[in-house]
Formats: structure tokens, sequence, C-alpha cells
């Protein structure tokens, strides 16, 4: 009886189709395209960006996002099982994309802890990092907060309680603890009945970033300054374009945000029926996935054109009142508008005594210049400009509810690439029921997770980004548009997609997996690994005794660590040869039947069944 | 007649020895900078002779709260240098001799104890009334018993082990019923004939009967 129950337990379907929509949107969208789009966008010359930008789309993320939808449709199987099935010579690819999916949830989480960690503290009047707090006797403010900025000091001190050094690890910070625990379990209880709770899960996180971009974009355009911002983002700079790292930053950008080489995607799309139009999916995904990420850069210009304005009016109002008590001038005789003829005539007719105060070059374009990308974005930059904004609680709980939404739904994706392969895999005991093996993972990745929240916990969160979520993604990449394309072959998968979608793939479809897609990841593998070669790697530290404080002080990266990020760029990639080498051993060795690719007993397929009597 | 001479003199001559006491940059004085448009914007009011009695007589004010033996009038309370900026000196004299000038230290305790109250007389902050050389008393930080965050963070945690709980309940109750019903109408389950669609290969097979583990029931 228990034997006939597994037999007929079938694999997880979709509710209906806008859950697997939603969800893949929710994977593709992160915060990448909140918080790295707009900055390439900013230092890469505005509307000019978006010409490699959307090359890249069409050539190389629209081909991969097709071909993982559509294997995984076809062969009904996570990663694994995937790339097992094409070849067994490339099932390492698969288990690459676990290895690799395991390591970018690990660090992913975490920074959906401290954006809890900020939507916690948002609910107080008035926000913590608005203003200093005193030191011990209450005699003034806490020197370092002084020399940098409230928000920095929030940041650095208070939430990450960072340590000078990488070599120093400083202890585990209770209150991060705290959030990663909440963060897993938030994680765990959408996961519990697998897509099931997923589906319902990503009808709020899918679509709650997009109602707030826009509150955000409304809101935006009503502040001052907002319109310097807007115009510097999107006036373009078409010399730009000469500059090959532009491209790069293209190509790696769209690869990167779209979220493919995880395997979560695939596992997606195996709990579909395989009569869907999958090549429809893969375009609205991935054009979806760009417009949010051009949508998303309106508010946020908006916003930092607005603290732009801000910090240039605080400037000026600083000299401001200097000139007036050096020279007993009326109160607001002075103002923002005509500040430039009293500094004139006031230089002109005393010059020694307008010299001696010292005054600041305030200038809106220096303002205007200061881009920050990731984190510094989010949790420095952001909140600053928040402070600024009237009735500033609600917009820092809307703006850190977005930041998880959007981290919670690819989270969704990050883990769904680890469990698929191992339920495929058979690796669950039988005993165990679904829900306890994924409080397993969870529960072992909120552990390995703990070291980022140490002291020196956030750089080897930036070690871990640069060095496992790039490298061996293009790798894995690649190998998959080769296996597809070559090992597989392309009429063969012709012929699966024209069962699928009712028609075959067409001219552009082809060419893009035979021959561009494969020599783009080759060209942006290489040129990335050229790049990160030539410069000695070094990190930012925040060192409050640095004689340049509160500038970071840039420090390399000492030989021991070096050696770890090497091994995080080449384990997950190490399994592609070794099981290929493996399985060639074990073909070379023993020949005992056909059926040894599938080991597991198929009670369809009656060869194995041998009557004892 | 010598009397009134003297009378005239002393009253002639008091408002000129006062402003000898009264000076820039002097060793027992505080220099003040007011800026109201600064802090009340359109509601700003002028500064005019009125204001600055009632600052003399706030500063006596203040000056009685904090050294209580001593009666301080109006009167030594000596206000020069008024600049448009609005910005002035003042010292302070003592009641009993009105050549002494109260000690600079003196002054700026009185002030530190009542500045709140002088801020409230004039509408201003510590940042728009500036009393030059006396540090302004730093906000008390609000510190709650239980920080706020706590509180949501207990909030959230709360709501998500109740979810979890309830769900993996939910779950085991629906297990259990599954394997009632199946243990009923398992009989039937073993002529279905059941498509299989594993691994990509669409089998139209027949349930094969054969492969079931009945070993219970037989013995061979």
């Amino acid at each position: 009886m228990t034997t006939l129950k597994s037999h007929t337990e079938e694999r997880p379907k979709w509710n209906n189709k806008a859950e697997y929509l939603l969800t893949c949107i929710g994977f593709a969208v992160g915060l990448g395209n909140v918080w790295r789009f707009p900055y390439l966008c900013q230092i890469y010359g505005g509307g000019a960006f978006l010409i490699p930008y959307l090359i890249a789309l069409v050539f190389q993320g629209l081909p991969l996002l097709y071909l993982e939808l559509a294997i995984g449709q076809r062969l009904r199987m996570g990663s694994i099982g995937v790339w097992n099935s094409i070849s067994p010579y490339l099932g390492g690819v698969g288990v690459a994309s676990m290895v690799v999916s395991f390591c970018v949830s690990l660090f992913y989480n975490t920074i959906v802890a401290w954006v809890l960690w900020y939507l916690f503290n948002s609910f107080q009047e008035p926000l913590p990092w608005s203003q200093c707090p005193l030191n011990h006797n209450n005699t003034g403010y806490v020197e370092e907060c002084v020399e940098s900025t409230p928000v920095n000091y929030f940041w650095y001190r208070q939430t990450l309680n960072i340590t000078p050094n990488m070599e120093t690890s400083g202890s585990l910070q209770w209150w991060m603890v705290v959030s990663l625990a909440t963060a897993w379990s938030i994680v765990y209880i959408c996961f519990i009945r697998g897509i099931e709770t997923i589906g319902k899960a990503v009808y709020v996180t899918a679509t709650f970033p997009y109602l707030v971009l826009t509150i955000f974009l409304v809101r935006a355009l009503t502040l001052p300054g907002s319109s310097e911002g807007l115009i510097y983002l999107f006036t373009p700079d078409w010399e730009i374009l000469k500059n090959p790292q532009v491209w790069l930053d293209a190509a790696t950008q769209i690869f990167f945000s779209l979220s493919v080489a995880f395997g979560g995607l695939i596992s997606f799309s195996s709990y579909n029926s395989q009569k869907n139009n999958c090549e429809r999916d893969a375009v609205l995904v991935g054009v979806i996935n760009s417009a949010t990420s051009i949508y998303a850069s309106i508010p946020i210009f908006a916003i930092l054109g607005f603290k732009a304005h801000t910090n240039y009016v605080t400037c000026l109002n600083g000299n401001i009142l200097a000139l007036t008590n050096e020279f007993d001038i009326s109160d607001m005789n002075i103002t923002v508008e005509n500040y430039e003829q009293w500094f004139d005539s006031l230089n002109g007719t005393h010059p020694s005594r307008v010299s001696n105060l010292n005054l600041k070059t305030c200038d809106l374009q220096t303002f205007l210049d200061q881009s920050a990308s990731g984190t510094g974005l989010a949790f420095i930059v952001f909140t600053e400009a928040v402070i600024s904004m009237p009735g500033s609680q609600v917009w820092a709980v809307l703006f850190f509810i977005m930041l998880f939404s959007l981290g919670l739904s690819s989270m969704f994706g990050n883990l769904e690439g680890v469990l698929t392969p191992l339920h495929d895999l058979k690796l669950v005991p039988k005993w165990m029921p679904n829900e306890l093996f994924t409080a397993l993972i969870c529960l072992v990745s909120f552990l390995v997770a703990l070291i980022f929240t140490m002291g020196s916990g956030n750089y080897w969160l930036e070690i871990f980004n640069s060095y496992v979520g790039s490298v061996p993604l293009l790798i894995i990449a690649f190998f998959e548009i080769i296996a597809v394309a070559y090992i597989y072959g392309i009429g063969r998968f012709s012929d699966d997609l024209e069962f699928m979608t009712g028609h075959r793939p067409n001219i552009f479809w082809k060419v893009c997996w035979l021959v561009i897609s494969p020599l783009m990841l080759i060209v942006v593998l290489v040129a990335y690994v050229a790049v990160q070669a030539q410069t000695h790697p070094t990190y930012p530290a925040w060192n409050p005794d640095y004689v340049n404080f509160p500038d970071t002080e840039v420090l390399p990266y000492p030989d021991w660590v070096f050696a770890i990020c090497v091994l995080l760029s080449s384990v997950p990639v190490i399994s592609i040869p070794l099981v290929a080498i493996y399985r060639l051993i074990c073909c070379m060795s023993g020949r005992h039947s056909e059926d040894r690719l599938h080991n597991d007993p198929n009670p369809y397929a009656n060869e194995g069944y041998v009557v004892e009597s | 007649m010598l009397v009134r001479i003297l009378v005239l003199l002393y009253l002639a001559g008091a408002p000129a020895l006062a402003q000898t006491l009264c000076q820039p940059n002097a060793s027992n004085g505080y220099r003040v900078r007011i800026s109201i448009k600064t802090a009340l914007g359109n509601q700003a009011y002028e500064w005019n002779e009125n204001e600055m009695f009632l600052f003399r007589a706030t500063m006596a004010f203040a000056m009685r709260r904090c050294y209580k033996t001593e009666t301080y009038n109006v009167d030594n309370i000596i206000v020069c240098n008024q600049t448009l900026r609005v910005s002035f000196w003042f010292v302070v004299t003592s009641p009993e001799n009105s050549t002494m000038l109260i000690p600079k230290a003196d002054v700026e305790k009185a002030v530190s104890m009542s500045r709140h109250r002088i801020n409230n007389a004039f509408l201003l902050t510590d940042r728009t009334l500036e009393f030059l050389g006396i540090h302004p008393t730093l906000a008390e930080p609000v510190n709650p018993d239980t920080p706020p965050w706590l509180i949501v963070f207990g909030v959230v945690i709360g709501a998500v082990f109740a979810g979890i709980i309830a769900l993996l309940v939910s779950s085991l109750l629906q297990k259990r019923r599954k394997e009632k019903g199946m243990m009923e109408d398992g009989q039937d389950e073993e002529d279905m004939q059941v498509k299989g669609v594993e691994n990509g290969n669409v089998l139209d097979g027949i349930y094969n009967r054969g492969f079931t583990d009945d070993d219970r029931f037989t013995k061979l």
C-alpha cells in the first residue's frame, strides 16, 4: 500500500499561470534592479547606457532565459536531473548550479536580514540614523559619529559593528543574529508547502515593489531638486559607448539581473505542464525585468536629486551663516538666491576677512556626482534622503518593505535551486517529510550564515558577492548553452520546443544559441577575469583610527583570504570536470547495462522485475 | 547746593560709567546673537527697545533664580554694541556695588540653568539665541525601557512562528486524512490505469499489477 502511494505522488504543479510568471519575475527582479542598475546608468552616461544594456538583453539574456525555461519544462526535473538527462558527463553543471545557489542564498538572506533590521528601526521617532547618540558622560556626541555622519555611524557601528579590518573577526552581534533568524523563518514559512505557499506569497512580494516605486515616484517628483536628478540621470553621454568597460558592465548586469544559471528557473518551469508556451514566458520575464530596472531608476534618481539639492542648500546656508555672523549683516538678508552677489561684494571689499572664514565651495554638480550602489545606496544615501522628507517614518517603512519583498522573492529562486535538485537526486530519506527537510536546509543555511553576523561579516559578504556570484555563474551558463546547443543538439531541442509551444524556434533563437550567446559569454568571461586579475584585490575598511577618517581605508586582502576567494570561485565549478571524469571512468571500467544512467527503479519499465518462485 | 551738584554729576556720570563697564570683548561679558527671522520666518517680530528690555528682565530673572540670596534688577544688566545682526554684548553688575561686575563663570551658570526659560521667552531655540561661549545644553536622549525595534521584531517573529505551526499542523492533519481515505478505497487503486509521465517520456503504459509489494499476502 505504501509503495502505491509514492508512485501516484505527482510532481507539484502551479495553481495557475499567474503564480508561475510572478514567481519567475520575482526571482529575476531583485535588489540589483534597484541599487545596481541606476548606479550603472549614472556612471555610464545616463540614457546612452540603455543601448549596450538592451543589446545584451536581446542577444544574451533572452536566449539564455528561454533555454532554461524550455529545458526545465521539457525534462521536468531540477537542475541536476536535467543536466544528467541531457548528458551524464555534464551532470556536474547541475551540481555547480546547486552549490552556487546555496552560497548565494547564504549571503543574500543576510542582506535581507539587514533590511529587516532597518525596517524594525524605522518605527521610531526620531529615526535612529538622524542624530548622533550622546557619549558616556553626556558631555557631547560620540566622536566617531561626529567625524563621519549619523547615517554612516548607524550603518557601520550600530548595525554592523564593523571591525577595522578583516583579520579581526569580532564577535557575533546578537541583534544581527536575531534579524537573520527572522529572515530565515520568513523564508521557511513561505517554503513550507513548496510552490503551493510560494505561489501565494509571490502575489504580494512580486507586486508590492511596483506599488511602492510608484508611490515614491509621485512623492519624489514633488520634492525640490528632483528634476535636476532626473536630467542628470537621463542626459546621454554618447562618448561613453567607446569605452569597452561599459559593454562589459552592461552584459554582466543583464546576466546577473536575470538570475540565470542558478537552477531556480529550471526548477520553477519544471512544475509546469509540458504544453506551455515558454517562449512567450521567457520574453515576458526578460522584458519585465529590464523595464523594472528602468522604471526603478526614475524615483531613485528623483530622490537622489532631492538629496543633492538638500546638501547643496545646507552647504550654502552654512556659508551664509558664517558671512552673516562675521559682517553682522541683518538676519536672513543673505539668502540662497542672492548669495552670489553678496559674496562678490563682500569679497571685493574685505577679501582677507572672507578668506579667513574658510567657506566651502558649494557646487550642485559635485553633490549629484556622489554616486553609490549596493548597500551604500540603500543604507546610507537613501536613508539620509529619507530624513529630509516630511513624514520620514512612513517613507522609511515603505522603502524597506519594498527592499524586503524584492529580496524575499529572489530568495525563493535561490533556495529552490537547492531544494529541487536534492529532491530529484532522491537524497531525501523516505521517512522525512518535505517540511522537515526544508526546515533542516534553512537551519543549516542559517548556522553557516552566522559568519556574516560577526564584526567582519560585511567584508566576507563582499567577498562572497564578488567571487561566488560572478565568475562561476558565467562558466555554468556557458556550459549550459554548449550542452543544449551542441551536445543535446539544436535539432532535438527544436523538436522539443515544437512539441511544447506548437512552433519551431525561428532563426533568431537558433543563431543566438549556436553562435552569438556562447561567443558573448566567452568574451564577457575572459574580459571579466582579465579586469579582475589586473588589480590586486583590495577592500574598503571602516577604521575610526584611520588618518583620513571618515574616508574608508583601502586595504589589500590578506593571503589566506585571497586563497579563500580563489576557492570560492573554483569549488562550485570544479564539479563540472570532476563529474565528467568520474562518469568517464565508470563508463570505461564497467559497462553493466544501458540503464546505468537511470539508476532509480522505474516501475513503468519492467525489465528489472524477475519472478522468483 | 553742593549736594545737588554732586547728585547731578552722579546722574550724568552713571550711564557713562555703565558704558565703560560694558565693552565688546569685556572679560566678564558675553556676546549674544539672535536670529529671529531664521527661527520664526513669517511670524518674526521686530527687535526693538521693548524686546531689549525683556532680555534684560529675563537675565535678571535668571540671575535671581540661580543666586537666590541676591535680588538682581533690570539695571544690573548692562547692554552695549548692538548691531543689525542682531547681536550685542552684556555684562551683569552686582546689586550691592554697581561698579563691580559678576564674574563670567557665575553668569554662565545662571544662563545654563535657565536656558530653557530664556529661549521660551523669545520663542527661540539654543541655535537661534546664542550666548557665544556658553555651550547649548544637549537634548536628553529618550531611552525607552524596551527598544522600539525589539517590539516590532517580537510582533513579526510571533506572527511567523504562529503561521509555521498552523501550517505544519494543517499539513499533518491533511496527511492523516489522506491516509485514512486511501486505506478505505485502496483496493480500487490496483485496477487503476495510470498514465505515467516520468522523466519527460510520455508512457502510455498500463500499470503493471505484477509489480506490487504484496509479499505480505503470498508466501513464495
